[in-house]
């Protein structure tokens, strides 16, 4: 009775401390909202991409209305702030549902610079895309170049 | 006995070189530095060589320093800028070619396989001599090339001829009636890309189980998986693998990262039809379902 009731306070301690060092578990989702919009956002991003990326490999007849129609809604998310969904402790190492390194906020004034470099290349793209196709597969190396620029940094491999 | 034995370990495990009729046909070509970028950049070399952290023509400064750990020990990449001190300015012709085709030194030791010879011992004459004009119109380092980081007998360096008996073997992976336009794409793969390097798994004495050959592999840097990029896995058409390798998009426009976001930046360099003819080798590659149970 003894031995069983030392046991278990050890084990009370045990739980006590890794709850103490491991805050995601203990919280659990506290960002899940933050994630999943700013997943939203990416989302967003890729479906216009799809539009203008169709037309760049020649899968899709090259329409200089539709073209600009998706560059300018590119060009509007990439403006978005959306700071607030990227809060602190919202990293991969704190949450399961994410990939975004802890060297994200480690590192802001870059990952600032490098969404910049998004901005900039979506609005070179707003401007490109209904002029012809060649200027829009131009702009589409640009944001590509963005796009992985973040990602090369920032963003944790998959699993498979 | 032990006089033979030793003998017999230092006669099989010796540096090779060029003989000299291939040192002498590689005297005789003429280079080219423009179709030397082309080699360069379908070799990868600035993924490794480029100061860490490295972006644009930055990446053209060869001067090293970027670590990689594997299970033997972390290998720290050299200065391969043309400083005829610190990087391999005072190398020959004859001495690059040793490095790529037989991974040996200009003193006549091994390099580690880290250095991805290979692969590149399946590079041909002439782009060896193009890519030497090349790498001579780059920026030149100071910056010392540091030691790498190995525990013994990993650090003696004798015993990686044996490791080369075993693992460099001459000849192509994918056999068989292949198209002009994917025994390029086997090229670029096999002879330059090294994409065999990091998506074919290695067995436990950092070999190339070529059985596997690009199924997949643990990532040596510890995060997530290198994935399987043979047909039973990688069903994208040959047109989307080619944008892939062009711009980082997937076919559903995520992008490109990690390690992958560079190889892109490299071969972003490379004319169109050579992405096509990686593509076209890639849907020839034997498929290779990922084992049950992976993560």
């Amino acid at each position: 009775m003894k031995h069983l009731k030392r046991a278990s306070l050890a084990g009370a301690a045990l739980a006590a401390g890794l709850a103490a060092a491991t805050p995601a578990l203990a919280e659990g989702g506290a960002h899940d909202a933050a994630i999943a919009a700013r997943k939203a956002h990416m989302q967003l991003l890729k479906w216009e991409l799809t539009t203008l990326g169709a037309m760049a490999k020649g899968a899709i007849p090259y329409d200089a209305e539709k073209a600009a129609s998706a560059a300018n809604d590119l060009k509007a998310l990439a403006g978005l702030d959306l700071h607030n969904a990227w809060p602190e402790e919202s990293d991969s190492d704190m949450n399961q549902n994410t990939r975004a390194l802890p060297k994200i906020w480690e590192n802001m004034e870059d990952f600032g610079k490098k969404y910049g470099a998004l901005q900039a290349a979506t609005e070179a793209m707003a401007a490109a895309a209904g002029k012809d196709l060649d200027s829009l597969k131009a702009a589409m190396g640009n944001v590509g170049g963005a796009c992985k620029a973040c990602h090369k940094e920032y963003r944790k491999p998959k699993d498979g | 006995m032990g006089l033979a034995g030793l003998a017999a370990f230092w006669w099989l495990t010796r540096p090779v070189t060029a003989p000299p009729h291939v040192a002498a046909a590689l005297a005789g070509l003429d280079s080219n530095p423009q179709r030397g970028a082309l080699v360069f950049h379908a070799s990868g070399c600035a993924s490794c060589h480029a100061a860490p952290g490295a972006t644009g023509e930055a990446r053209l400064v060869l001067a090293g320093g970027r670590r990689f750990p594997s299970p033997f020990g972390s290998f720290v990449a050299p200065n391969i800028s043309p400083h005829p001190e610190h990087g391999i300015g005072s190398w020959s012709l004859t001495d690059l070619y040793n490095a790529l085709k037989h991974g040996t030194t200009p003193d006549g030791t091994h390099h580690y396989p880290a250095f991805p010879y290979t692969t590149y011992q399946r590079i041909r004459l002439q782009d060896v001599a193009d890519l030497y004009a090349f790498l001579q119109t780059l920026p030149p380092s100071d910056a010392a090339s540091l030691p790498h980081d190995l525990p013994f007998p990993f650090s003696f360096r004798r015993g990686i001829g044996l490791w080369k008996r075993l693992y460099l073997r001459p000849g192509w992976v994918v056999n068989g009636s292949l198209s002009h336009e994917e025994a390029r794409g086997r090229y670029l793969v096999e002879a330059l890309g090294h994409c065999g390097e990091c998506h074919t798994p290695r067995d436990s004495l950092g070999g190339l189980d070529t059985a596997r050959w690009l199924a997949g592999a643990p990532n040596p840097a510890g995060k997530g998986r290198i994935p399987n990029i043979t047909p039973a896995v990688l069903d994208w058409s040959q047109a989307d693998i080619a944008y892939y390798l062009e711009t980082g998009f997937t076919p559903d426009y995520d992008s490109a990262g990690g390690e992958m976001a560079e190889v892109v930046e490299n071969l972003s360099h490379l004319p169109k039809s050579d992405l096509m003819a990686i593509a076209a080798y890639l849907k020839r590659v034997p498929p290779m379902p990922d084992p049950p149970g992976k993560p």
